[in-house]
């Protein structure tokens, strides 16, 4: 149990990409924005995912020899917070965190060289399939068949819950080797057997979609198993979802407060009531529980041994506090929080999915439990 | 010179100079060299200098192997009642009380929680009434630690009733010895008496023993307070450490593989380490000198959890949970004591009421971090005899 001593101070960098970030996403992709995107076929403006890339998010992490930014995953995880903060549509996720960590830790640097520059330039979106089952997040669940064909691979199965799987170009796909052992492997979207539908989803602002794979032509990444790769990007994507829960729930934290300030009920704003104060003080507490956990992990993502702790830990944590907060907004707000209106369910849906993503929080804590030998 | 190099300076004097084999001569020696207080003024205990070079010299003198548990010993004067004398006394006051008070020789209590006011602190109804160069105080007092073996108490009394309650309180220093003071053991749930109630009946106090003006005790006992949150918040703990590492150890001596069981170890063992590094996160904010919100959180999340995670650890020993090692003996603790997990599940419940109920932490948390409204009141701009008490 190596904890690491790591520093929060705030650089004048996150500062910059902070400020940079919660001003574009306010001004482009404000509420209103958001709204029309979540009611749309596919909840995406290409032309929105073009300005992002514009600015520098999607290979924010990338090299620079490969189009990125350089930048390592302190700086993502406040742009990631921001983009909770304002419920952003799009595959960010999907793309610029899952499928892009995954081909860093598990791809070769030709394959590197060949897959993300695309990524970073936004031309390319790309999502990680991984899961099958609903409470399948181990990778023994891992089911779907590669096989050897020449000097290729040929991919067979169904991959559910693709995080916006039905944007996707590439698909980073998790299949088992002849070994038995799961391989990760890069499949063209459009390529012949791969059929992919998207499914209705409890949080409209971020999709999933089924993606079938029946005898579809792959390439391996790396020169053999990738499994410890995805482990350490599915770990990466966990302290990603974390933050952008600190996100989410900061900002429901805020709406509640305002609404205690200026709602008035018995001659008296509501927020002089202790029945509301003290709820609002709580949600606070959470917000600040889950924020020191996110912000811990995103400092500790190059040391495998101690992201094996501080991952679980701050997925089970977040998605947690999140959910809390976000379902206590619609509370505070009484009627009008449970409005289509209100942008409070916006959030609780984030957060009600987000809890199920990449693992629920029983799961993170079994793993949590095995990182420290309960 | 720098300033550290002139405290590294007399450090090294005091530990070259001093024996630790007598460790009341060793502290009035750090008295007298200005290490007490490095930010007090020259002459008590202090060389005016910034606060921050007493980590340094605390440090060194630990490292040293020297006597530091004075702190530890007389730890309401040390940690608290030095700063209100230095904020308020007069320079006879300091001379006369802080350096026996340092050396531990005069032990101190504080005496400002009453039966009839706990978190309305200032509603309280002890009375001093003045006659000629003495006052008389009468009424109770609660909650007192080290009541019984105290020399001085800091005694927060009312002495104008027909004034509202924050402005009629005046601050004294009481011999505990005097006559009319009455100790006797308050024993709690444990079966132990860690506190006292103290009675006064008519007690006589010295005018010179009165701290600040008369009416100004609500200013001091916010100083007093203020130094016992410096005092109780946190140092950062290692990992793993506090309720959590017992909890730990008799899930693991129990050898149980109960996944429900493990579950809810596991949701602890979580909470308790965001509650730590939400500590290191405020503490490194501090000192850059930006606190935010995560500082205001601790106590109350503390509470919360020693609760929790105490009283679960009795639930993982299962029936013999229900066991009162030594069983409910009313006597006084003895020193550092073990604490088996019932005890300390029973002494949690204490958590959340000691140094502010967390209604109150969450009152604080609501209008002074989150800007809420505060609750209207009834006793405002009301004279204190006049405010309803029960």
């Amino acid at each position: 149990m190596a904890e690491r001593q790591v520093s929060y101070a705030p650089t004048e960098e996150l500062d910059l990409i902070r400020s940079t970030a919660r001003e574009f996403l306010e001004d482009r992709v404000g509420i209103p924005v958001v709204r029309e995107l979540m009611m749309s076929e596919t909840g995406f403006d290409r032309s929105l995912w073009k300005e992002l890339a514009d600015l520098g998010w999607t290979g924010l992490t990338i090299d620079e020899a490969h189009g990125g930014a350089g930048y390592g995953f302190v700086e993502l995880s406040v742009l990631l917070e921001e983009m909770g903060r304002a419920v952003t549509p799009g595959p960010f996720l999907a793309s610029a965190v899952m499928a892009t960590e995954a081909i860093k830790a598990a791809a070769t640097p030709t394959q590197q060289a060949e897959l993300l520059p695309g990524l970073a330039s936004g031309e390319t979106i790309a999502t990680l399939a991984v899961w099958e089952r609903p409470r399948g997040w181990a990778l023994d669940d891992v089911a779907t068949i590669a096989a050897p064909a020449d000097s290729a691979w040929v991919l067979s199965g169904r991959k559910r819950f693709v995080l916006d799987g039905h944007l996707a170009d590439l698909l980073i796909v998790a299949a088992r080797l002849p070994e038995g052992e799961v391989g990760l492997f890069v499949v063209d979207a459009g390529a012949e057997g791969v059929s992919i539908t998207q499914a209705p989803a409890l949080d409209p602002t971020r999709r999933l979609a089924d993606v079938v794979l029946d005898g579809v032509a792959a390439e391996l990444l790396g020169d053999g198993p990738g499994a410890a790769g995805l482990a350490h990007a599915l770990r990466l994507g966990l302290v990603a979802l974390a933050n952008e829960e600190v996100g989410g729930a900061q900002r429901c934290l805020e709406m509640s407060v305002e609404h205690a300030k200026t709602r008035y009920q018995f001659g008296r704003p509501i927020g002089s009531f202790q029945a509301i104060k003290h709820r609002c003080a709580e949600m606070l507490v959470r917000v600040e529980q889950a924020r020191s956990a996110a912000y811990y992990a995103a400092r500790v993502t190059d040391d495998p041994e101690e992201l094996e702790i501080a991952a679980p830990l701050a997925a089970a944590l977040c998605s947690e506090a999140y959910l809390w907060v976000a379902g206590e907004n619609i509370q505070v707000h009484g009627g009008i929080g449970f409005t289509w209106e209100h942008d409070a369910h916006l959030y609780f849906k984030r957060a009600k999915a987000s809890t199920l993503l990449f693992g629920d929080p029983r799961h993170h804590r079994r793993r949590l439990g095995d990182a420290l030998g309960l | 010179m720098s300033d550290t190099e002139r405290v590294d300076a007399l450090v090294d004097r005091l530990l070259s100079e001093h024996s630790f084999d007598d460790p009341q001569a060793f502290w009035g020696a750090q008295y007298d060299l200005g290490l007490a207080w490095v930010w007090f003024p020259e002459g008590f205990g202090g060389l005016g200098l910034a606060r921050g070079l007493q980590a340094r010299i605390n440090r060194r003198l630990d490292e040293a192997g020297a006597p530091t548990w004075n702190r530890r010993v007389n730890i309401l004067g040390i940690g608290m009642g030095a700063a209100v004398i230095a904020a308020h006394g007069t320079d006879e006051q300091k001379r006369r009380w802080l350096r026996p008070m340092f050396t531990t020789e005069e032990i101190w209590c504080q005496l400002f929680s009453e039966p009839g006011a706990g978190s309305d602190l200032a509603g309280l109804a002890t009375r001093a009434v003045r006659d000629g160069d003495e006052w008389v105080v009468t009424g109770q007092k609660v909650w007192t630690t080290l009541a019984h073996i105290a020399k001085w108490g800091m005694l927060v009394t009312r002495t104008d009733p027909d004034v509202p309650k924050h402005r009629g309180l005046t601050y004294f220093v009481v011999d505990m010895q005097a006559p009319g003071v009455e100790v006797r053991p308050l024993y709690q749930i444990t079966g132990e008496a860690e506190f006292n109630e103290v009675f006064f009946d008519e007690v006589r106090i010295p005018d010179d023993q009165r701290l600040d003006e008369v009416g100004a005790g609500w200013r001091v006992a916010m100083t007093t307070l203020m130094n016992e949150r410096v005092a109780i918040g946190g140092d950062t703990v290692p990992r793993g450490s506090g309720s959590i590492a017992e909890a730990v150890r008799v899930w693991k001596e129990s050898g149980s593989e109960d996944p429900v069981l493990r579950d809810e170890l596991v949701r602890l063992w979580a909470e308790w380490e965001a509650f730590r590094l939400t500590a290191a996160r405020a503490s490194e904010m501090a000192k850059a000198g930006t606190p935010g919100p995560e500082g205001s959180t601790g106590k109350l999340v503390w509470a919360d959890l020693n609760k929790r995670i105490t009283s679960f650890t009795v639930e993982l020993m299962g029936m013999e949970g229900a066991l009162y090692p030594g069983g409910y003996r009313l006597v006084r603790p003895e020193g550092r004591d073990e604490m088996p997990p019932q005890k300390a599940f029973l002494r949690a419940r204490a958590n959340s009421i000691e140094g502010g109920t967390s209604e109150i932490m969450m009152n604080i948390i609501g209008e002074r971090v989150l800007g809420l409204p505060p609750e209207p009141r009834t006793d405002k701009d009301v004279p204190w005899k006049e405010v309803p008490r029960g």
